[in-house]
């Protein structure tokens, strides 16, 4: 027999930016919510709340997602990682350095989640995900290799994040500018942490 | 948003039965679509039952040289698969030509077929949506429908079924394998969707209670080549207006010997093309016998007020598609090169 729920709320923990959080949750809460206003972390930004505009985009367990669509009572136990976890003034990650060289930003209320969104994207190219831009016959090769991005690749696949401002020239160069190989150190480091393999 | 209770599910079968008890609920799996719905009051579940965590995240290869796909398997995932990109080229292309990065890694292969229109109206409370609250009326057939159905609507519904996925799989003679109350049953997905009728609150014919658990791709016949083309409003991240998915394979002479065709954004599910395969079959694989049998297809149109341009559209990318596919005979069989 199964048992019925009664209860709205729950208790979950999350790992965010390798520390433990262990909070009780109304079960509507998006984990974008969670952060903000329980957690105090408010670099993830709560641009249009639909999975549109990219703003609050973390990695969930190393992978770039809307945080904006996650139901938090789902995610008990996930390993999450904001743009607080990326860096800090004294070193920031080599995109936040290479989005402050390039003045990649305007506003910079969609920096935050364009940045985490160019480490995920990054980690992803160098996976060999393929993407919409990728000519037909490499796609059909899935060798495995790492995807070389030039400027439409790129464009392509930060497509889910709107700059509203327009920063997008910058943004590309930015991105450009931050080779896989200094991704790999930083972010393969973060990911061992996290204990997520790669 | 509704208050709601929540359980996780760990096995399908456990999941079955937890619907069972609680007919108000929904089962949750990458929520990018559900969750969207309940914040906008569309959805309103009274218990979610996460699915997420059961274990259906394999790709793997069948005996009969398809292959078998758990319906967590993410969106992302399954268009990067070796095997996908090898052997199904137009399913990783649609798939990469949906939604953005974030979404893909989140939605799954199940939740992407079970994804609701984006009509706007069906998300717009204020309006009258028979899709939504069934009786209402349908503000799309006499009010902004430039992005709506051009096939197989009716007076009641003219909303599109908005995945790229499901096109290609109906190109493919997929198959998708149901768990319910009463077990196990498989289902084509181009019979998968429904189209409107006077239920269009109804998506698909899956009954309540049932949970899509695999996705099966058969073989695809040998020295065909498949693509997946889209026309859209911007370059990426956007709907389809029109698209179309391929499957074709020439003899040594030059006629068609095998050739499926479906649409995507032009109706309520996926279209398969079946008039316009029957003309292909058997003819010169040459523009003008390709413009003939998508024509004989698209003679069943019916556009509304504001999107006569589908009908051209959907024909120029069918037909561009077929051409591109069967025009350079040394590529390797099964190919999307060019496209």
């Amino acid at each position: 027999m199964i048992p019925q729920r009664t209860a709205t709320s729950s208790t979950v923990t999350l790992h965010v930016n390798d520390t433990a959080h262990t909070v009780t949750v109304d079960h509507r809460t998006t984990l974008l919510d969670v952060l903000r206003e329980q957690l105090d972390l408010t670099g993830s930004k709560k641009g249009c709340d639909h999975g549109q505009c990219g703003a609050c985009t973390v990695l969930l367990e190393g992978r770039r997602a809307n945080s904006c669509l996650l139901l938090a009572v789902a995610h008990d136990g996930a390993h999450l990682t904001t743009v607080e976890g990326l860096g800090d003034e004294e070193r920031p990650h080599p995109l936040q350095q290479a989005f402050h060289e390039r003045d990649a930003f305007q506003c910079g209320y969609c920096t935050p989640g364009q940045i985490v969104s160019g480490v995920g994207m990054l980690c992803e190219a160098a996976e060999g995900h393929p993407s919409h831009a990728t000519p037909g016959s490499v796609l059909q090769r899935a060798t495995g290799a790492p995807a070389e991005l030039d400027r439409d690749e790129i464009r392509e696949r930060m497509s889910g994040n709107i700059c509203r401002c327009g920063a997008y020239p910058h943004i590309v160069e930015a991105l450009e500018d931050v080779t896989e190989q200094t991704l790999r150190r930083t972010d393969g480091a973060a990911r061992r942490t996290e204990g997520v393999s790669a | 948003m509704r208050p709601f209770t929540f359980e996780r599910a760990t096995t399908p079968e456990e999941a079955v039965s937890a619907y069972a008890a609680q007919p108000h609920a929904r089962f949750l799996a990458g929520g990018t679509n559900l969750v969207d719905l309940m914040k906008l009051g569309v959805e309103t579940p009274e218990h979610l039952i996460d699915v997420s965590k059961l274990p259906l995240n394999e790709i793997e290869p069948t005996p009969d040289g398809g292959l078998r796909v758990g319906a967590n398997v993410r969106n992302s995932d399954l268009a990067a698969h070796p095997s996908v990109c090898r052997g199904y080229p137009a399913l990783s292309q649609a798939l990469l030509s949906g939604a953005s990065g974030q979404l893909r890694n989140q939605a799954t292969t199940g939740g992407n077929l079970l994804q609701r229109t984006r009509c706007p109206y069906f998300q717009d409370l204020t309006a009258p949506c028979n899709k939504r609250e069934p009786g209402s009326g349908c503000s799309a057939v006499r009010g902004v429908n430039r992005d709506m159905a051009v096939l197989g609507h009716s007076e009641h519904c003219v909303a599109t079924h908005p995945s790229d996925m499901a096109v290609a799989l109906a190109a493919y003679d997929a198959e998708v394998e149901v768990l319910g109350p009463e077990g196990v049953r498989t289902v084509p997905v181009a019979a998968f969707h429904r189209l409107p009728g006077d239920t269009p609150q109804r998506d698909t014919v899956l009954r309540p209670g049932e949970l899509i658990s695999h996705l099966t791709l058969p073989p695809v016949p040998a020295g065909a080549r498949a693509a997946y083309r889209k026309a859209r409003d911007r370059a990426s991240y956007a709907f389809a207006l029109a698209s179309a998915a391929v499957v074709v394979a020439l003899d040594g002479a030059g006629t068609v010997r095998h050739a499926t065709l479906a649409f995507g954004g032009l109706a309520h599910r996926p279209w398969r093309a079946r008039t316009a395969e029957e003309a292909l079959i058997g003819s010169r694989a040459e523009p003008q016998s390709f413009a003939r049998a998508v024509d004989a297809e698209l003679e069943a149109a019916r556009p509304l007020s504001d999107n006569a341009f589908k009908v051209p559209l959907a024909r120029s990318v069918a037909v561009h598609l077929l051409t591109t596919l069967t025009a350079r005979a040394d590529d390797t069989p099964n190919s999307a090169a060019g496209i």
